[in-house]
């Protein structure tokens, strides 16, 4: 019989949140297409601990790759791993998080099993046993329907756009043994730079972004402070960060991040199509422009026409005020 | 060193995308399409590591002729020579990179190099599918890239923060904004890119493996609320956020 695979990630001891999104949805789409769900976890000794965890979502078993070489990510090595795990379970559907990790795993994996392959997508439908899956192309300016003509398919999930969906069990845990070569490990990560306790723009729930009218990178920190109180990240428009106020990876837009946070605060920001198109999938947008006539009042659910410079500390303080 | 740089033509960022007619694909009329931005970024990074080491820089690119332009920037950019992978069917990103795999492969490619996604299906999938058929290392979404004889040190971008990546050649790239800024062509380079005619080979990729069988907008979102246009704004919004919206 055939199974749906979602393959977990984990950083710091700790299962990520989009993966808890992907194991709920591969339950669910597992259950509607007669299918038994199993979670595989690839690392060394910290899995062991992490097993019960990915349990809690309705799967059958819970499966894990373990070597010491694998504490460290190795991409092909990795590949190998959820290659021989979908093998030994005759995976027909493997589900991964649309993370720079999922995103490389689920292109290797299709290739070694020549499997259909779609990227990010944001809506997966199983209703009446069949797969339909939606992305978003030309960064969210159109969405589009992707058939996945091979028996076996590789979907990766967009972080944020499914929910967390617990549902108290215990899962059989079971090791898959798996025999890597020296070419597996011919790419491996040797070191991390972290910028320290930094929320990445892309799995942040809250998002706090401004544009080129902050005029500096000082001026960011009134929207750090925001962001601080929501929990949440700071992200910036393309102009923001040609200006030099923020790097590059807290761009968002066509040639930075797209993301899908629960709020997207826009601060300063006219809303150019480039802009638009990283954001508009925001489930709340709230935008903060002088300008009445700005073009990103037109896809925010709540708009205030002033002075970010007036607004943002105000806001800040409300919250704080708020939270006593 | 042998270099080869993958590159696809996109429509230019600031275009409104409409579906077309047939409702699969997007609606040509009046778009502007350009060299990928990051294909760009791996264009600039192949001549960097060319004019530091020697070697030679191949760009490849599969379609039907419009990629010609796609092409002739890339060349007047720098690139030594180019392939073009003629095909007018209906390709998807694995069968392009098979057909891409299959000319590249009895070349004795060093490194190949491409932009970390192409804008039009953010995919991000292409350097890896092609790694994998090469049974080459792949590293994806470089922003720092170190050449040293065939080791290769790597930062790429991931959820906050970054990875470095040790890996040897050949293997394949994708780039990231940030690698590089990618030069301008020079009146020079777009004389000389004239005179370099892109080698046309038939696309032998099979069949593609994914087909779009729709493609429309995205549902339009209601018109939202202007809550105020001064600091009585404030509270009101909070409350809003809280009760109506329910994200606080």
């Amino acid at each position: 019989m055939s199974s749906l695979l979602i393959v977990a990630e984990h950083r710091n001891g700790k299962l990520k949140k989009s993966s808890f999104e992907a194991i709920s949805k591969g339950a669910s789409v597992a259950k509607d297409l007669g299918l038994s769900a199993h979670v595989l976890l690839i690392g060394g000794t910290e899995v062991a601990g992490l097993t019960a965890e990915a349990a809690n979502y309705g799967v059958t078993s819970v499966l894990t790759v373990t070597d010491p070489k694998l504490s460290a990510y190795a991409n092909r090595a990795f590949a190998t791993a959820i290659t021989e795990a979908a093998k030994a379970k005759s995976a027909s559907v493997i589900l991964l998080s649309a993370t720079s990790m999922g995103r490389e795993l689920g292109a290797f994996v299709s290739v070694k099993l020549d499997a259909s392959f779609a990227s990010d997508c944001t809506d997966l439908q199983s209703a009446g046993g069949t797969l339909k899956v939606t992305r978003p192309v030309y960064t969210g300016k159109a969405l589009s329907t992707v058939e996945l003509k091979q028996a076996v398919k590789v979907i990766t999930l967009r972080p944020n756009a499914f929910p967390v969906l617990s549902v108290p069990a215990t899962a059989s845990v079971e090791s898959v043994s798996v025999s890597f070569t020296e070419k597996d490990f011919g790419s491996k990560v040797v070191d991390m730079i972290t910028a320290s306790g930094k929320l990445d723009v892309a799995e942040a729930e809250i998002v706090v972004s401004g544009g080129r009218s902050l005029g500096s990178a000082e001026n960011f920190k009134i929207l750090e402070d925001l962001a601080e109180v929501l929990g949440g990240a700071v992200g910036a428009s393309r102009a923001a960060v040609d200006s030099g106020y923020r790097s590059h990876e807290d761009q968002v837009g066509q040639t930075g991040k797209v993301i899908s946070p629960k709020l997207y605060i826009a601060c300063g920001i006219s809303g150019a199509i480039q802009h638009l198109a990283g954001m508009s999938s925001s489930k709340v947008i709230v935008a903060i422009n002088k300008d009445k006539e700005a073009p990103i009042f037109q896809i925010a659910d709540y708009g205030i026409v002033a002075d970010l410079f007036e607004i943002v500390p105000a806001l800040t303080a409300e919250l704080k005020k708020r939270s006593h | 060193m042998n270099i080869f740089v993958c590159v696809s033509q996109v429509p230019d960022t600031a275009t409104r995308i409409k579906p077309a007619a047939d409702g699969k694909s997007i609606d040509k009329t009046d778009v502007n399409f350009i060299l990928n931005p990051y294909d760009e970024i791996a264009v600039e990074q192949a001549l960097r590591f060319k004019e530091a080491q020697g070697g030679e820089v191949t760009v490849v690119s599969v379609g039907d002729d419009t990629v010609l332009n796609t092409i002739r920037k890339a060349l007047a950019m720098g690139a030594d020579k180019a392939i073009h992978i003629k095909t007018s069917d209906e390709i998807d990103g694995i069968s392009a990179a098979r057909a891409v795999a299959d000319v590249i492969k009895n070349s004795n490619p060093d490194l190949i190099l491409t932009g970390k996604e192409s804008v039009d299906t953010n995919s991000g999938q292409f350097a890896t599918f092609l790694g994998a058929l090469l049974d080459f290392n792949v590293v994806n979404v470089a922003v720092k890239l170190d050449l040293t004889g065939t080791q290769l040190r790597a930062e790429r971008e991931i959820e906050g923060g970054k990875e470095v990546v040790e890996t040897s050649l050949p293997a394949v790239v994708s780039c990231q904004k940030g690698l590089n800024e990618p030069r301008l062509p020079t009146l020079k380079g777009i004389m000389a890119s004239k005179t370099k005619k892109p080698e046309e080979i038939a696309f032998n990729g099979g069949s593609a493996y994914t087909t779009i069988s729709e493609l429309v907008k995205p549902p339009a979102k209601p018109a939202g609320k202007i809550v105020g246009a001064d600091l009585s704004a404030v509270p009101a919004l909070v409350d809003l956020l809280h009760n109506e919206a329910k994200v606080i």
